[in-house]
C-alpha cells in the first residue's frame, strides 16, 4: 500500500493510495463542510459542499471523492470555496421549507450547523415555497419532504448497510423525491425492516421519530460505525 | 359631504391597524369603525403538519402570548391523543400561563397605557411614553419593569425560553421542575406582591380624575364571557365558560368549551381581516360579548385567592350590575396581576410540581380535538382535525381579541362621537380614541395572524374617499 504525501491548508500530511482528500483532511483535523458523507458508507459529491482547491487545477474537486496524489497542494478555506458553499447552503434552504424554529431537529441539525458556521443570516435567492406532503404512515418514523436536502445518505444506509434497499430516488432536478419501495406510502412498504437507521443517518429533520416535538429529534450517528467495524473485524467495538 | 377622519397607523397597541371616523354634513361625528389590516394564516400554515409540532408551531403566532397558544395547542393534542395528562404538567402549565398573563399585563399596563394614565390623555406625544412615565416617576416605571420581567423569568424557567416556549406538548411537558427553578420563582413573590400592592393603589387613586373618560370612553351594555372554575371562581387553565349580561344576571353556565363552536358564531367584515364572533342565540351583531380581564371579573364570583379577593369585591361595587366601562380594563387587569402572583405563590409551593411523571406519550386516538384556555386577553380555543396519522387537515383558531372585535368598534365609536370635534381636531381628542381600544390590549398578531409592527393611522375622508386629514404615527 503505497504512501502519498501531499499539502492540505499549509499542512504536509500523508494518506494511503486510494484514500480520500476529505478522509485524510479530516483524520488530521481539518473539518470540510459536509452534508451528504457520513463514515461508514459510500460517497456519491451530491452536496458539493466539500468542494476544494486543488493547485494546477481549474475546477473545484469534490474532496470526498477525490484520492490523494503526491505532491498536490490542496486549500479547503479560501474565499471562493466560502462564497460557493455559502450560496449552496442558501439554495438548499431556498428549494424547500426549512423553518428551524418549528422543525424538530432544531438545535441538533447540520443544515442549521453548517448555515451558522457560514455565517447565513439571510438568503439571498427567492425562496420556492413548494406545496410538499409528509408521510406518517410509518408506525415509528415519519418523512417530512419539506425539510429533506436530496443528500441520499438514507438511500445509501438502507441499501449498503441494512440491504433492505427501501428507499430510492424519483424525478429530476428540484422535483427530485426520496420515495420508498415503488413511490407507495412508508407504512405500506414491503421492504423496510423498520431498523431506523435511515432517521438517525438524515442530516435535517427529514426523517424523524413520531410523536417528537419542535426541537426535540435527537440523532445518534455513531452506530454507523459500530456496525462497519462489527463487519469489517468482527468486533464490536469503536 | 361626509368626511373621513384616519387613524393610521394606531400607536401602542400589538398588531398594525387603522381607525375610521365618518363625519357628516353637520361636522358631527356619525360613525367610527376599527379596522385590522394584515393577514398572517396560521390556520392553512398549519395544515399537513404532525400534531405533535402543533404547539412549537402555534407557539409562534405571538411573541407576546405564546404560551396561551402553546397551553391551548397541547390541550387540543391532549385531546387529539386522547390521554390524560400528569398532575405536575398541568401545574407546570398553569404556572406558566399566569406568568404569562402577568408579563402580559404589566406590559398592557406599564409600557403602554400608564402613559395616558399617569401624564394625561392630553400629554404632548413626544412625552406620552413609556420614557415619559420613568422621567415622570422612575420608581413606578420600575416595578412595572420588574413585574413583566417576574413574569417572563417564570417562562424561562419552566418553559425553557421566555419567548416562544414550545416546552408543552400533546400528552404533557417535556420537563420536570427542579428544586433550584421552584425556590428561584418563589424568591420572586414578596417583591411582586408589593408591586401590585403599590400599582393598584396608584391605580385606583388616578381613576377619579377620569371620570370622563371612564363613561365615554366604551362605556355600554354587552355580554360578557369568561371561563370559571367549579366554585364559579376565575379559571385560566381548565374550567367552564360563562356568560353574564351587563345587569349582572348570569345568561349560560356550564357551557362545555369543547363545544364552543355551538354557541359561538364567527361573521365577517370586508372591511377587517378580523373576524367578528358573536353569541348565537343572540345572533350577529346583536350576540355581541366581551373577553378578556373585565368580562372575567364580571363573569367571576370570586378570584379565589385572599388578596385579588379583596379587590375583586371592591372591583365589583364600581357598578350595581356588571362593570361595563371598557377604561375599568386597566383596574381589572391589575387584579388579575394580584391574582396571577399569588396563583404562582400557591402552585410553587404544592410538592407534587417537582414530579418527573410530566408526560403521557400516545398515538393519535381521536380525529378531532379542541383544547381553550383563558389568555391575556380573553378565553381562547384551538379546534384541530386530524387524519388517522395524525397530520393536521384543518384547524380553526378562535382567538381573545377578535371576539372583543365587536365591542372594540362600538368603544372606538362612542369615543369617537363624545371627544372629536371634526372641525377643531386636536391629537388629544384622537388619543383617546386610540386609548378606547388600548383598554382591550388587542393583539391583532394574534387574531388575524397579521405580519408586521403595530402602528396605528387615522383619517379623514369624504364619502367619495377622498382623503381630507390623516395623522400617521409609528
Amino acid at each position: 500500500m503505497s504512501v502519498k504525501t501531499l499539502e492540505i491548508d499549509g499542512k504536509m500530511l500523508t494518506g494511503v493510495a486510494g484514500e480520500t482528500i476529505f478522509s485524510v483532511a479530516w483524520n488530521k483535523g481539518i473539518r470540510i463542510p459536509r452534508l451528504c458523507h457520513i463514515g461508514g458508507i459510500s460517497d456519491v459529491g451530491a452536496c458539493r459542499l466539500c468542494l476544494v482547491e486543488i493547485e494546477g487545477q481549474k475546477k473545484l474537486q469534490a474532496s470526498c471523492l477525490t484520492p490523494v496524489e503526491e505532491g498536490m497542494v490542496v486549500h479547503t478555506d479560501t474565499p471562493k470555496l466560502r462564497a460557493h458553499r455559502r450560496l449552496i447552503v442558501e439554495l438548499l434552504f431556498a428549494e424547500r421549507n426549512h423553518i428551524c424554529s418549528v422543525c424538530v431537529m432544531n438545535g441538533d441539525c447540520e443544515l442549521q450547523e453548517l448555515a451558522t458556521e457560514l455565517g447565513i443570516d439571510h438568503v439571498r435567492v427567492r425562496y420556492q415555497f413548494p406545496s410538499l406532503p409528509v408521510d406518517l404512515t410509518h408506525e415509528r418514523f415519519g418523512l417530512d419532504h419539506n425539510r429533506c436536502i436530496l443528500c441520499t445518505r438514507c438511500i445509501r444506509v438502507c441499501d449498503e448497510v441494512e440491504g433492505a434497499h427501501t428507499w430510492d430516488m424519483l424525478g429530476r432536478g428540484t422535483n427530485s423525491r426520496v420515495i420508498s419501495d415503488l413511490g407507495e406510502p412508508w407504512g405500506a412498504s414491503d421492504s423496510c425492516t423498520s431498523c431506523g437507521k435511515c432517521v438517525q443517518v438524515c442530516p435535517t429533520g427529514a426523517l424523524f421519530a413520531k410523536g417528537k416535538a419542535v426541537g426535540e429529534m435527537r440523532k445518534d450517528r455513531t452506530f454507523l460505525k459500530y456496525i462497519v467495524t462489527a463487519r469489517e473485524k468482527k468486533q464490536w467495538i469503536e | 359631504m361626509p368626511e373621513r377622519i384616519l387613524i393610521h397607523p394606531m400607536t401602542r397597541i400589538e398588531g398594525h391597524a387603522k381607525i375610521s371616523i365618518w363625519v357628516n354634513d353637520a361636522g358631527d361625528v356619525e360613525s367610527a369603525q376599527f379596522h385590522v389590516t394584515d393577514f398572517r394564516g396560521f390556520e392553512k400554515i398549519c395544515e399537513g403538519r404532525p400534531l405533535h409540532e402543533m404547539p412549537g408551531l402555534m407557539a409562534r403566532v405571538c411573541g407576546i402570548c405564546p404560551v396561551s397558544h402553546v397551553v391551548a395547542s397541547s390541550k387540543a393534542g391532549d385531546a387529539l391523543l386522547g390521554v390524560e395528562v400528569p398532575p405536575a404538567a398541568v401545574k407546570q402549565r398553569r404556572i406558566v400561563n399566569h406568568a404569562q398573563v402577568l408579563q402580559s399585563h404589566a406590559l398592557s399596563f406599564f409600557h403602554l397605557s400608564s402613559p395616558d394614565l399617569l401624564l394625561g390623555m392630553d400629554a404632548t406625544v413626544d412625552k406620552r411614553n413609556i420614557f415619559g412615565v420613568i422621567e415622570r416617576d422612575a420608581g413606578f416605571a420600575r416595578r412595572g419593569i420588574r413585574l413583566r420581567q417576574f413574569g417572563q423569568k417564570v417562562i424561562e424557567l419552566v418553559g425553557g425560553k421566555r419567548i416562544h416556549p414550545g416546552w408543552s406538548v400533546p400528552g404533557g411537558v417535556q420537563t420536570a421542575v427542579t428544586a433550584v427553578v421552584r425556590d428561584e420563582i418563589a424568591a420572586w413573590v414578596p417583591e411582586a406582591l408589593e408591586s401590585m400592592g403599590i400599582a393598584l393603589d396608584r391605580m385606583k387613586s388616578l381613576i377619579d380624575s377620569f371620570r370622563e373618560e371612564i363613561e365615554h370612553i366604551g362605556n355600554f351594555p354587552s355580554l360578557f364571557l369568561g371561563t370559571v372554575n367549579d366554585d364559579g371562581a376565575l379559571e385560566f387553565y381548565d374550567g367552564r365558560i360563562r356568560i353574564s349580561d351587563s345587569e349582572g344576571n348570569t345568561v349560560a353556565d356550564g357551557l362545555d368549551p369543547l363545544r364552543y363552536h355551538t354557541y359561538l358564531g364567527e361573521a365577517s367584515e370586508e372591511w377587517s381581516f378580523m373576524k367578528f364572533p358573536y353569541y348565537k342565540p343572540l345572533g350577529y351583531p346583536g350576540g355581541k360579548y366581551r373577553v378578556g380581564p373585565l368580562a372575567r371579573l364580571n363573569v367571576a364570583t370570586s378570584a379565589g385567592t385572599p388578596r385579588a379577593d379583596r379587590e375583586l369585591r371592591e372591583f365589583k361595587h364600581r357598578a350595581k350590575g356588571a362593570v361595563c366601562q371598557s377604561f375599568h380594563y386597566h383596574l381589572a387587569r391589575l387584579i388579575e396581576m394580584l391574582h396571577a402572583v399569588e396563583r404562582i405563590e400557591e402552585l410553587v409551593a404544592d410538592p407534587e410540581l417537582l414530579s418527573e411523571d410530566v408526560r403521557t406519550k400516545a398515538i393519535p386516538n381521536r380525529r378531532e380535538g379542541i383544547g381553550s384556555c383563558e389568555a391575556p386577553r380573553g378565553t381562547l380555543f384551538h379546534h384541530y382535525f386530524v387524519d388517522a396519522d395524525g397530520l393536521i387537515r384543518k384547524a380553526n383558531l378562535l382567538i381573545a381579541t377578535s371576539q372583543n372585535n365587536l365591542a372594540m368598534n362600538q368603544a372606538v365609536e362612542q369615543t369617537a362621537k363624545h371627544f372629536v370635534l371634526p372641525r377643531q381636531l386636536r391629537e388629544g381628542m384622537l388619543n383617546r380614541v386610540e386609548a378606547a381600544i388600548r383598554c382591550y390590549d388587542p393583539c391583532l398578531s394574534c387574531s388575524t395572524h397579521a405580519l408586521g409592527q403595530m402602528p396605528l393611522i387615522i383619517e379623514i375622508r369624504r364619502r367619495s374617499g377622498e382623503l381630507l386629514d390623516r395623522v400617521e404615527r409609528g
